[in-house]
This record gives C-alpha cells, structure tokens and sequence, in this order.
C-alpha cells in the first residue's frame, strides 16, 4: 500500500509544480464558459436556463484535455515500465494515477463551478446542485478517460484519438449529470433518481476503468 | 474436420474460397426473392408507398447491432487465445458495421423526412444508433493509427469489449434522456404486430442481409489475410534488400 500512497503523492506533486500543468485546465474552463455568451448572447435568463449544460459541458472538454498527460509522461520517461513491472497490481497503480490525476485536475474544476455559475447567472441552489453533480461526475469522466490514455499511450499524436474514442463513451455521464442539475432547479423529476444513477455510473467506471486500461498496456507495450 | 482447423489461416482460405460462392449466390437469390416479395407488398395505410424504406431501414438496424457482437466475440478470441484469425474476424467487420448504421440512419433519415416532417430528431433510438455509429468511427480510427496489425488488434479488442459493456448503458441512458426532453412522438411499428403481408418479406430481407453480410465479412477476411502476407513479404523484401 506504502507504494501506492508514493505512487499518489509523486504524482499530485508532479503535476502541482513547475511544467506540470495542473491549473490550466481550470483556464480552459474559464474561457468556455467566457465563450458561450459571445456564442448565443448575453441574456440572462437564457443563460441561467442553460447554465448547468454550459458548466458539464466545459468540464468534459476540459478533463478531456488533460488526459494525454495521464499517462503518457511515465511512458516517455520510462517510469511506466517500472510500473509495468512493479509488484503492486497494475490495476491498482493505474487506479491510483486516476485518482491522483483527478485530484489535481477534476477537483480544481468543481471548485470553479460555483465561481463560474455567477457569470451564468445561476441561483445559489442551481450552483450548488451543478457542483455536486460534478463532484460526483467527474470521477467518472477521468476513470473513462484513463481507458482513452492507456490505449494511446504508445502513439505520437494520441490527442485527438483519444477525445474521438472517450467522448462517446461519456454520454450516459453527461446525460445524468445534467439531468441531476436540472431536476434540482426546475424538476419535475427528484433530484435523488438521475443523481444516484451519476454515481452508479462513477463507481462502475472506477471498476472497469482502471481494468480495461490495464489489459490494453498489458497487451500494447509488450 | 474439427472447428480449431479452421483456425488456420492457410485452411480459412482454403475453405472459404469454397464456400464464398455458395453463399454469394444465395445473397442474390434470397435478395431477388425479398425485392420482389417488397414489390408486391400492399402500402401501408398512414405511410403510403413510404413503408417500404422499412425493408432495407430494419435488417440494416439489426446487422448494425450484430456487427458489434461478432466484434466483441473476435475481440474475446484475440485477447484470451491471441489468435491471428480473430483479429482479422474484428478488423473485417468494423468497415461493415459502420456502413451497416450509415445505412440504418441515412434510410431512416429518408423515412423521418415524410413522416416526421424533418430529417432529423433528438429521438431515444436514432441518438442511441447515432452513438453507435460514433463508435464504429472511434474503432476504425483506432485501427488506422496504430501502425502494428497485431497491437491494433489487441488496442481495438479492449475498445470493443469496453464499447460492449457500455452500449447498454448509452442505449438505457438515452432513452432515459429523451422520455424525459419530449413525449414519445415517434411512430412505433414494433408495437404489438406487424400484418403478416409486411412482415414475410422484411424476415425475407433480414436474411438477404444476413447472407449479405457473411458473404461480404468472409471476404473481407481473405482480403485481410492477404494484406497481411503482402506486408510480411515486402517486409522481408527490404530486410533483405538492406543486409
């Protein structure tokens, strides 16, 4: 377990400092959002109906960019291979870069939200609800990602690949995280239904995530 | 003969050359029944002469499922046997998936047009096939870029396997979506029954299509194969050529 909580802290503190990149995600959420108004125009009520749509999906896209670095960076400086080889379960090592890689990437992106829902004019109940709902969801959207990153790990340009084969896959999370926001703002369904749902949907994605990325390293680096 | 020796790609070739134009010939001859059979079927009450898109729009919706299950049951053969055979059963089907949902979504897009007045709507069912398509398009990018046919194989068989557990889910979650954005505006003809006049001819063609696609899977596989040999041998070719 000692390992695994190395294994945690390297990577929060790599990505923490300097070229690690941590905070940028957060920018990019800011700047969607920034966005959007130019898009459809400034008003007020269209945008506090919209609000939540607006804030899943810049949180999506911008999860999404980060992911190439997940796991790519061990591979190029081989610190991969070491896991690889390592005596703790792959599966396990690449749960943890997951959850590591959401602390310093997801997190920050659910604590922008309620800053971000006052440019959407959103009330302070519709940004709670959207951060919890994020909370919940963006697990999900980094253990869906993980899949994504390991089976491009070994490409040159896996950016785009990677976006064009995890962005199908995170349909169900977008669908109910927003279904969630919008039951607690308006209903008519109880917030409880499509929100226990989101987590059902994080807890499986915990579970085949870190799996699926192991048998496709397994298979693709050797 | 035993099944495992069909494993072996040299007696797959061998074996399906004999077979290919059995079933080519079948593929033709059942098409020629259904296409007949459609021409001779009554219009239907409220869709007119429309319900005949019907014929290609269904069998094609049920191969473009079927595809992802003869994909995911290659890509169980390639991870758990590492078999070549069965990587090049996934690689040949992907191609024919895709342009199976092409097909699905382009007919039903005809068919919405006069029905519902547009070509297009965020409908449960056409989102879900939507979807799909997607991630036919995702499979076949992957297979693209990866250079080495044997870890291709290996990369597209997790996507597969990791697209059949959440097709389901995508398809549950959809449904889910839109029962909850729009009432079920949408013509229904599963429903309790079909006239028997409309449904002896769409079996008829859900089998032409069947044959269609085994006629077309086998062959793309030998093709396959082929490529592979050609790749091994101009391979060799420049590794001798540079010694």
């Amino acid at each position: 377990m000692t390992a695994l909580t190395a294994m945690l802290i390297r990577d929060i503190r790599l990505s923490v400092r300097l070229g690690g990149g941590a905070l940028t995600g957060v920018l990019f959420f800011l700047i969607v959002v920034t966005l959007m108004p130019f898009a459809i125009g400034p008003d007020l009520g269209l945008l506090a109906r919209i609000g939540p749509a607006i804030l899943w999906l810049g949180a999506l896209l911008a999860s999404l960019l980060a992911l190439d670095r997940l796991i790519s960076a061990d591979y190029e400086d081989g610190s991969l291979d070491l896991i690889l080889t390592a005596r703790s379960p792959l599966e396990l090592a690449l749960a943890t870069k997951a959850l590591a890689h959401w602390l310093t990437t997801g997190l920050p992106l659910v604590i922008a939200a309620p800053l971000l829902g006052f440019l959407l004019n959103l009330d302070p109940a519709a940004t709670g609800a959207v951060a919890l709902t994020l909370l919940a969801g963006t697990p999900a959207l980094t253990f869906i990602g993980l899949i994504g990153a390991a089976l491009t790990v070994a490409l040159r340009r896996g950016g785009l690949l990677i976006a064009v084969l995890v962005l199908p896959l995170t349909v169900p999370v977008l669908i109910f995280g927003v279904a969630a926001s919008n039951a607690a703002i308006v209903g008519p369904v109880p917030f409880g239904v499509p929100f226990t749902i989101l987590c059902a949907l994080t807890l499986m994605s915990a579970v085949v995530g870190p799996f699926a990325a192991a048998a496709a390293l397994r298979h693709g680096l050797e | 003969m035993p099944l495992i020796d069909l494993a072996n790609p040299t007696r797959f070739l061998k074996l399906s050359s004999r077979i290919l134009p059995w079933f080519a010939a079948a593929t033709l001859i059942v098409f020629a029944l259904g296409l007949w059979l459609i021409a001779s079927a009554p219009d239907d009450y409220q869709h007119g002469a429309a319900v005949k898109i019907m014929f290609i729009h269904v069998p094609a919706a049920w191969l473009s499922m079927g595809c992802w299950t003869v994909m995911t049951i290659a890509a169980l053969g390639t991870l758990v046997w590492r078999h070549p055979l069965a990587d090049v059963a996934a690689r040949a089907a992907a191609p024919l998936g895709a342009a199976f949902t092409a097909m699905c979504l382009i007919t039903g897009m005809l068919w919405g047009r006069p029905m519902w007045g547009a070509y297009w709507v965020w409908d449960g069912r056409l989102t879900s096939v939507l979807v799909l398509f997607l991630m036919y398009l995702g499979v076949l990018a992957l297979w693209r870029t990866v250079e080495d046919p044997t870890r291709a194989a290996r990369a597209a068989a997790v996507l597969t396997l990791v697209g059949a557990i959440n097709l389901p889910i995508i398809k549950f979650s959809v449904d889910w979506w839109s029962t909850l954005h729009q009432p079920a505006a949408v013509l229904r003809l599963g429903g309790p029954t079909i006239h028997p006049s409309l449904l002896t001819p769409l079996l008829v063609m859900a089998l032409a299509f069947l044959l269609l696609f085994i006629t077309l899977h086998l062959a793309a596989m030998r093709n396959e194969i082929m490529r592979r040999r050609v790749r091994t041998m101009l391979m060799l070719q420049a590794e001798a050529a540079g010694r």
